[in-house]
């Protein structure tokens, strides 16, 4: 498994990458992608729509399973990556690349220092 | 999980392959190696292998065996024949079901119970409750392994291996003989996938050495492993019940669809009040639907109408591998059960368009 170092992690298993003053994409970890199995959906309706910080901003559906998807950081759903209506399997593939699963317009985007390091994650997990 | 998990024999092949073991029916299972839908895709195009050997045997015997089976089974045991299976339930007193099981006839005075891994000590003590003329019962569960070899290559696969003419058996026969040098196993032309093959019942000291000669002569086929995650799909797929999803000790037996094993020419435990049931006619049925909308129905989501009231509830539910949509099956008032009806699922507080289908979800292979 991989954990890029420039990426900041949550406990729930999210990471997020600031692209931009207060443009930020987030998807979840290789270790939460390994965990659900393959990916067959993923269901996200929030965009245009503001997330507060852990709140629920769509789910991920695997063969087994269904998990929330908490959004590491308030924002503005700005995008979706449409890629996985067709290929889910992206998270799976690449899940820190072409498994992106949203952008979103951070509202206080100092507040990425109070997320997990790649070394406080993967210590969470055990790695 | 605060009991403690049972363990099957090859567990540390499981392990070898990488498999991922989770705690299922008290057991730690395998519930898949590699990928759920490339082990899905492996049963129904070539040939996997499922170590259930979780699952529970009795040996019934002795000159009573018939009567108590009778008793307990809500099929009729009288038409089983020497080698032939029966696919039956248990029913409880209260309208329920004890377990969903097959019956097997080894002779007219031996039969072998197949049951869940989850309902085996409940049905011990079921069967036992009612086992008043001295019928002999043996609990051979934790004895024997069992290796389900599925799919439309598990023929070829098997055949490499024993004399026993495997094309020649019919669905739900099985025969007793030499398997990969083997003596003692039981070949069962049975399975829970609907892709064909065959069920192999071999004692704890022959497994590993079975499981190999399975695995060496399917690799020309490409043979893998399949977990527990990929069983379910296939089976969903047929429509099969799963025990604890989609019946149980609350669930009449007749709603679930299980009225072509019930058989009102004899006695059984409960069969008066089932018989009634039947002729008042059923309140609920369980019926399958496909999602016509995206999305994807699970276990305890609602049923609804079509102005979002609240008819029944998804008691399994999956997006099928082979058709790349939401599957299900579920109760509703048996007025709203007509295949081709519209029902809506409600998904994260979405109504989901579903259509009431006939099964099978996809036709089986075997």
């Amino acid at each position: 498994m991989t954990f890029p170092a420039d990426l900041k992690y949550t406990k729930d298993h999210e990471w997020i990458r600031l692209e931009s003053a207060d443009v930020a994409v987030v998807g979840i970890t290789d270790f939460a992608q390994k965990e659900l199995g393959d990916i067959v959906y993923v269901d996200i309706s929030t965009v245009g729509e503001t997330v507060a910080e852990g709140e629920v901003f769509g789910s991920v559906e695997a063969v087994k399973t269904v998990s929330d998807l908490f959004i590491p950081m308030t924002g503005e759903v700005l995008e979706v990556n449409d890629q996985l209506d067709a290929a889910p399997e992206l998270v799976n593939n690449d899940p820190y690349g072409n498994g992106w699963m949203v952008k979103i317009k951070v509202s206080n985007p100092e507040d990425i220092n109070k997320l997990l390091s790649v070394e406080a994650y993967q210590e969470l997990i055990g790695e | 999980m605060s009991e403690t998990l049972l363990h099957v024999p090859l567990e540390h092949i499981h392990q070898q392959l990488g498999a991922k073991m989770v705690p299922f029916a008290g057991f730690l299972m395998p519930v898949r190696y590699s990928s759920d839908l490339e082990e899905h895709h492996c049963v129904r195009n070539g040939v996997g292998v499922f170590d259930v050997s979780h699952m529970g045997e009795f040996i019934i015997k002795g000159p009573k065996a018939l009567d108590l089976i009778q008793r307990v089974s809500a099929n009729d045991a009288s038409a089983l024949f020497n080698g032939k299976i029966q696919y039956s339930y248990l029913p409880n007193a209260t309208g329920g079901v004890v377990d969903d099981l097959l019956v097997y006839q080894i002779d007219a005075e031996e039969y072998l119970l197949v049951v869940n891994a989850s309902n085996i000590e409940k049905d011990w003590n079921w069967i036992a409750s009612h086992n008043t003329e001295g019928a002999t019962m043996e609990n051979i569960s934790d004895r024997l392994c069992l290796l389900a070899v599925q799919g439309p290559q598990a023929s070829a696969t098997l055949q490499k291996l024993t004399e026993i003419d495997l094309a020649a058996m019919d669905y739900y026969t099985f025969k007793t003989g030499v398997v990969a040098g083997i003596n003692d196993v039981i070949v069962s032309a049975t399975g829970y996938t609907g892709a064909g093959g065959f069920e192999i019942y071999v004692w704890n000291k022959d497994a590993e050495a079975m499981w190999n000669a399975i695995f060496e002569a399917g690799a020309e086929f490409d043979i893998k492993p399949v977990g527990l995650g990929a069983r379910d799909t296939l089976r969903l797929e047929m429509g099969y019940c799963l025990y604890g999803n989609d019946i149980d000790d609350t669930t009449s037996p007749l709603e679930a669809g299980l009225g072509w094993v019930t058989k009102f020419t004899k006695n059984f435990v409960n069969s008066e009040a089932l018989l009634q049931q039947k002729q008042i006619g059923l309140a609920n049925k369980l019926v399958a639907f496909e999602l016509i909308d995206r999305g994807i129905p699970r276990g305890h989501y609602e049923i609804c109408d079509a102005d979002g009231g609240v008819i029944g509830h998804v008691t399994s539910g999956t997006q099928s591998p082979t058709l790349g949509k939401g599957i299900g099956l579920g109760y509703v008032p048996t007025a709203q059960s007509k295949v081709g009806s519209e029902v809506f699922i409600k998904v994260r507080d979405r109504l989901l368009k579903a259509q009431i289908i006939k099964l099978p979800f996809v036709k089986p292979g075997v």
